[in-house]
């Protein structure tokens, strides 16, 4: 069928202090829609304070086939974790 | 990668729990599997309304109305998760709701059951959500990651729906004489179908073993059953009723209930279409979405004229 509403992604901050989570998607014909429907479908027991909808056709995602390559350079760099320094047992607070 | 290695490391994947996501190489069978299973089951959460949307204006108190509404309305929200996990893979949502409503594509044969007075609605909500919620819970566990955390949210609303139910069971079970021949009267008609929703038995079910392996299915279909008549049974002890089983019995050895067998000529022949309801429930489907359309062209129109006006000032502005 060609007139099928686009799809929607959705995400719910469960409370203040929190970052906004994805939950699933819907189908609206606005954003406006979207939010009205996200409401009624991921929010019927008070599971956020926050929606944002986003048209899925706006999210670019990274190839899971390329993420050997794409993560590889943090891998080795073991120096940015404090565990690789050592710090003497007499030193404190640090 | 040669197709060969894609499916080791798949298989490997699966082996050591890691989660299957939507953008993962994944065999065309899995994804089919999926697509078929994840349609099917949001197909009988949209139908699983029927039965149980007959009831809401003849509930017994506002109490019991608000409830029933508020867990049809899940009913809709659990459709409506599971299709958006179906879309992950790939699958179109209209091509999905076009197999439900030409009768292509299957769904739970417990909803081509009348429900015929109010205990049928405790019934259903205490046995036919419980055999659910049985299934369910597994699959909180399943490999593909969008379907496992649908069921995550799912699992947590179904709670609800089988304690509505069995309430209402008590209330009836507690009351008068007549009330409690009507629940009795219930259970007789929901024990069996609500057994037959696990499937066919395992060594019959044609999808178990390859499911098992890609560990969309944990339990098999008479692991899930034998578990859900070990739980069940004392709760309808509870309710002083019985189940309509002479061959049940507890198994001393194996510490839990032998039970009769299923009539699996009824099973096949509901599965095939030739259920009490089957033609009603599909009837009712497409009446919805065909007296549903004016509001599906109302809603685009008048979200092409918002946009359109967004964009006139702009256009006015380019003119000048």
């Amino acid at each position: 069928m060609k007139n099928e509403w686009p799809l929607w992604e959705i995400f719910i901050r469960s409370k203040s202090g929190l970052s906004h989570k994805h939950v699933g998607s819907l189908h609206a014909t606005d954003a406006e829609m979207a939010l009205e429907n996200a409401r009624d479908l991921y929010t019927r027991r008070n599971e956020g304070v926050s929606l944002w909808v986003v048209e899925s056709k706006h999210i670019t995602a990274s190839d899971p086939n390329d993420s050997d390559p794409l993560f590889e350079p943090a891998k080795d760099k073991i120096y940015r974790h404090p565990t690789f320094y050592n710090v003497p047992d007499e030193v404190t607070h640090m | 990668m040669t197709s060969l290695n894609l499916e080791a490391l798949f298989q490997s994947k699966i082996d050591e729990e890691t989660k299957i996501e939507p953008k993962d190489w994944m065999p065309d069978a899995y994804r089919k599997t999926l697509i078929r299973q994840i349609s099917q089951h949001a197909h009988s959460e949209i139908v699983g309304m029927l039965p149980e949307g007959n009831w809401i204006t003849r509930a017994p108190s506002l109490r019991r109305k608000l409830i029933l509404l508020a867990k049809v309305q899940d009913e809709a929200g659990h459709g409506l998760y599971l299709y958006s996990a179906a879309e992950t893979l790939g699958a179109n949502r209209d091509d999905l709701v076009q197999q439900l409503l030409s009768g292509k594509a299957k769904y739970s044969s417990i909803f081509n059951y009348p429900t015929l007075n109010w205990a049928d609605i405790g019934a259903i909500g205490w046995l036919v959500d419980g055999a659910a919620i049985m299934n369910q819970v597994m699959l909180t566990r399943t490999s593909y990651g969008p379907y496992a955390r649908a069921m995550v949210r799912i699992c947590k609303e179904e709670s609800f729906h089988q304690r509505q139910g069995y309430e209402i069971m008590i209330a009836m079970a507690k009351g008068s004489p007549e009330q409690k021949a009507m629940a009795q009267d219930a259970i007789n008609r929901w024990w069996w179908p609500s057994l037959m929703m696990f499937g066919p038995k395992d060594a019959e079910s044609s999808h178990s073993d390859q499911a098992l392996k890609w560990k969309i299915k944990r339990k098999t279909n008479d692991e899930l059953r034998q578990q859900f008549v070990d739980v069940t049974v004392p709760q309808a002890e509870y309710l002083g009723l019985t189940v309509p089983d002479p061959d049940l019995r507890w198994n001393e050895e194996k510490g839990s209930y032998d039970f009769g067998e299923i009539d699996w000529e009824e099973f096949w022949s509901v599965v095939k279409g030739n259920g009490p309801c089957n033609k009603q429930r599909l009837q009712a489907r497409n009446k919805a979405y065909e007296d549903g359309a004016w509001v599906r062209e109302a809603a685009s129109a008048h979200a092409a004229k918002k946009e359109q006006r967004k964009l006139e000032p702009q256009l006015a502005t380019k003119a000048a």
